[in-house]
């Protein structure tokens, strides 16, 4: 039958319209504006509206999203801050956009490099948010962030973030990304471990020899 | 930068058969690393059209050029055009190249062998200066019509240079840091040829454009002499799916010829990946298709693997991540499709939404795996990027087994039977099976047309050979099939990831390590995959560098534009929207 086609499309919108109605029923009123709301509305079984409302509602992003690098720092018992960053450049090398300036510099009197960079500069309007940075970094310094609100008033003067715009501290980085964190410490102090032991057997057949 | 090795003489080897065949004008590519046969230009058309007809290589995927050239006194500089040819039965390749001097290289056209040749002889005139003798409309396509000079050659430079090759030095360790657009500020970042002023700037190639329009129009006969007129369709028009212009020359409403002009969104993606190291590609490539970043990606991890060998081959789980990566991509892709053509056929947003909520869906998955919606950046040289999160593959298990075939079945009962849908589709932009592989399509618009040719059956990749699927195929080769053959594939791809989120074992998602150098053995390899608008292929030669030599992308919406102008002439003007829709290119892949 002619037209047959058209109401059946029509019959799935209208199912589309009133979905929404049944669902803001059933959750009377928790739909919106809650965390669990918002979950609910992208699972599985998500039926009539689907939209959020940002900025009032914000979808909770997933421990891997990736937006502009950070530095990360850690914070010893006097309260004094070190990079983690030793300045070796990696990160600079493997940037596809070559959005990363680093400045390294020499101890004046061993001559030697320092590792703590002096300055790290990024440029925001032209990283690509790829993550190279913080996958290839061997020292897990440079993390991305999950902060993705960056807009500014003027482009020219605020978009080039310098080392203390960048730097965080690790316990930022623990709480963004508490899987990663875990997983990377639990790798140091297994390495660690293997350090000290393999110290202990060198010690120790040493010591016969005296 | 400096030449691959140059050429060695060949080894005493068994001729092949187009040895035979062509004593003398055809010789074995001996280059290490390097196959197929090198064809004196003179015998260019000769062997070609017998390869087509004798030896059945009726496809052909790809025409690219390389420059080989180095600055060094006593150096062989060469442009090199690169042909690579497949069976539309399946099977693997055929390639043949051309060597012509630098100064002089010119290269006859195999327009009128094989129609699929047009747009890409263009774009090597256009960004390699490769003269094709015979081409009926031998204009720039990507760049626009005043630039000077051929910018894919290896001594042209950007107005805005900074280094041959990436890393650049001032990066690290002193850390000069400034704003790239101070230095290369708006206005003058563009390079213009000597005494030129860009204000009065007439000598557009639009006439010669317009001429050829005129050519097709007398070529066209009506009983009733009527006056035509020239209808330009962009480039700013929500119907183009981005910056996108169709010249049009209208006899009433019918359609008479046609030409599509693009460029506007070209960046010199491969002078860039040139620049680049191999890594530094990847996130590239998503730049390209950005609907279907994690099929790019796959492409172009299969390219430089081939190169790299067996020490990257990727481990079992690795290679199911790829899988079920590519196949949620093309479900994403072809919902995007589907509800855009809708949207061109005026049935404005309420599809297009249904359709983008089960994307969504999808894109949170990439999110949660890759760490972007679409700009993935997932695969590696050897396997993917990192595992898949805990709980994310009960996720997918959920939207394969459960909500995406439900959703397709609503999508298919909301508009396959839909009356207006049927009368504004059916038998329009009819494509035949022989003009679908004369002119190069790939992907769905092939498919549509009655040719079931997919490379992850024809010439199977990764793991595709263990999967059961069908061959999506329709036979009617117009818009309404291109739309269904969307929906069937669609649940193929349900099937093949049905199947895959079960299968897939434990263990390593990479071989080796993951360094941010990667060594490439130097010689060439084209790695094509089935992408979602069709065969998304890379060409790329190393020279064993940190950087490509050569990458070349051989873009699916790109050459299927190639079957354009053959889809809408005869139909009327209302028509084109539905044609292009039913093509579902993506700018950012034309233009590149």
């Amino acid at each position: 039958m002619y037209g047959f086609g058209i109401l059946k499309g029509m019959w799935v919108t209208l199912l589309h319209f009133f979905e929404t109605f049944i669902d803001d029923f059933r959750w009377m009123g928790k739909r919106y504006y809650t965390a669990e709301g918002i979950e609910h509305r992208r699972n599985k079984g998500a039926k009539g509206i689907f939209t959020v409302q940002y900025p009032e509602e914000k979808l909770p992003v997933p421990e891997e999203f990736r937006f502009i690098p950070f530095l990360v720092y850690e914070v010893d018992e006097q309260g004094n801050k070190h990079d983690r960053c030793t300045s070796c450049g990696i990160c600079a090398k493997v940037c596809p956009p070559q959005c990363i300036w680093i400045v390294r510099t020499e101890d004046p009197v061993t001559k030697r490099p320092v590792p703590e960079p002096v300055e790290f500069f990024i440029d925001i309007d032209i990283c690509m948010n790829c993550g190279y940075c913080a996958e290839y970094c061997p020292f897990d310094a440079i993390k991305m962030d999950h902060d993705y609100e960056l807009s500014s008033y003027d482009r020219h003067t605020q978009h080039i973030y310098n080392k203390d715009k960048l730097s965080k501290p690790v316990s930022y980085y623990a709480e963004i990304r508490p899987a990663n964190y875990t997983r990377e410490e639990a790798l140091k102090a297994a390495e660690t471990a293997k350090k000290a032991e393999a110290a202990a057997a060198r010690a120790v057949p040493a010591q016969p020899a005296n | 930068m400096a030449n691959p090795a140059p050429v060695a003489p060949a080894p005493a080897a068994e001729p092949t058969e187009l040895e035979k065949r062509f004593p003398g004008a055809v010789k074995r590519d001996a280059r290490p690393g390097y196959e197929g046969h090198i064809v004196e230009a003179n015998k260019l058309r000769e062997v070609a059209t017998a390869i087509r007809d004798e030896m059945g290589y009726d496809f052909l995927s790809s025409v690219t050029a390389v420059d080989y050239y180095s600055a060094a006194p006593g150096a062989e500089n060469f442009i090199e055009v690169v042909y690579h040819l497949f069976k539309s039965t399946g099977g693997g390749a055929l390639v043949y190249k051309v060597q012509v001097p630098r100064d002089n290289s010119v290269v006859p056209s195999l327009v009128d062998i094989y129609p699929g040749a047009d747009f890409q002889e263009r774009e090597a005139w256009d960004l390699y200066g490769v003269k094709f003798e015979g081409h009926p409309d031998l204009r720039r396509i990507l760049m626009w019509d005043g630039f000077e000079g051929h910018p894919m050659r290896k001594d042209w430079i950007e107005p805005y240079y900074e280094e041959d090759l990436k890393p650049f030095k001032n990066r690290w360790p002193e850390g000069q840091v400034y704003r790239i657009e101070d230095h290369n500020p708006f206005g003058k970042n563009v390079k213009y040829p000597q005494g030129f002023d860009p204000t009065g700037f007439k000598e557009s190639d639009d006439p010669r454009m317009y001429a050829t329009l005129e050519q097709a129009a007398r070529e066209y006969s009506e009983d009733i002499d009527t006056e035509q007129v020239v209808v330009n369709l962009g480039p700013q028009h929500p119907s183009t799916h981005g910056v996108f212009r169709m010249a049009v020359r209208l006899d009433g409403e019918t359609i008479v010829a046609l030409k599509p002009v693009m460029g506007y969104l070209h960046r010199n993606h491969e002078q860039i990946g040139e620049r680049n190291t191999w890594i530094m590609n990847m996130p590239f490539t998503d730049r390209l298709d950005y609907l279907a970043s994690m099929s790019n990606n796959f492409g172009y991890a299969l390219a430089v693997e081939k190169l790299m060998g067996e020490k990257a081959a990727p481990p079992e789980r690795a290679e199911y991540i790829r899988v079920i990566m590519a196949e949620l991509t093309r479900i994403s892709n072809h919902l995007w499709a589907i509800g855009f053509l809708l949207n061109d056929l005026g049935a404005f947003f309420t599809p297009a939404l249904y359709a983008i909520t089960e994307r969504e869906l999808i894109l949170d998955i990439f999110e949660a795996c890759a760490g972007s919606r679409m700009m993935c950046n997932y695969f590696r040289f050897g396997g993917v990027a990192r595992d898949l999160p805990a709980g994310e593959l009960d996720k997918i298990k959920d939207l394969v087994n459960d909500r995406l075939p439900r959703k397709v079945d609503e999508l298919d009962l909301y508009l396959t039977g839909n009356e207006l849908v049927r009368s504004r589709c059916e038998g329009v932009g009819v494509i035949s099976p022989e003009d679908a592989i004369a002119f190069s399509a790939a992907g769905p618009v092939l498919r549509a047309s009655g040719v079931p040719y997919d490379i992850r059956r024809a010439d199977p990749y990764s793991i595709y050979d263990r999967f059961k699927f069908d061959v999506a195929v329709r036979y009617h080769g117009d818009v309404y099939d291109r739309y269904l053959i969307r929906v069937d594939e669609i649940r193929q791809s349900l099937r093949i990831l049905q199947q895959a989120v079960t299968q897939i074992p434990g263990g390593e998602i990479m071989t080796g390590k993951n360094p941010y150098q990667v060594r490439v053995p130097a010689g060439e390899a084209y790695g094509r995959v089935e992408g979602p608008k069709g065969e998304l292929g890379f060409y790329i030669v190393s020279n064993g560098k940190a950087n490509p030599y050569r990458y070349h992308v051989r873009a699916p919406s790109f050459i299927n534009l190639t079957v354009l102008e053959k889809m809408c002439v005869g139909s009327k003007i209302a028509d084109v929207v539905v044609n292009l829709g039913s093509i579902d290119i993506v700018l950012g892949e034309v233009d590149r």
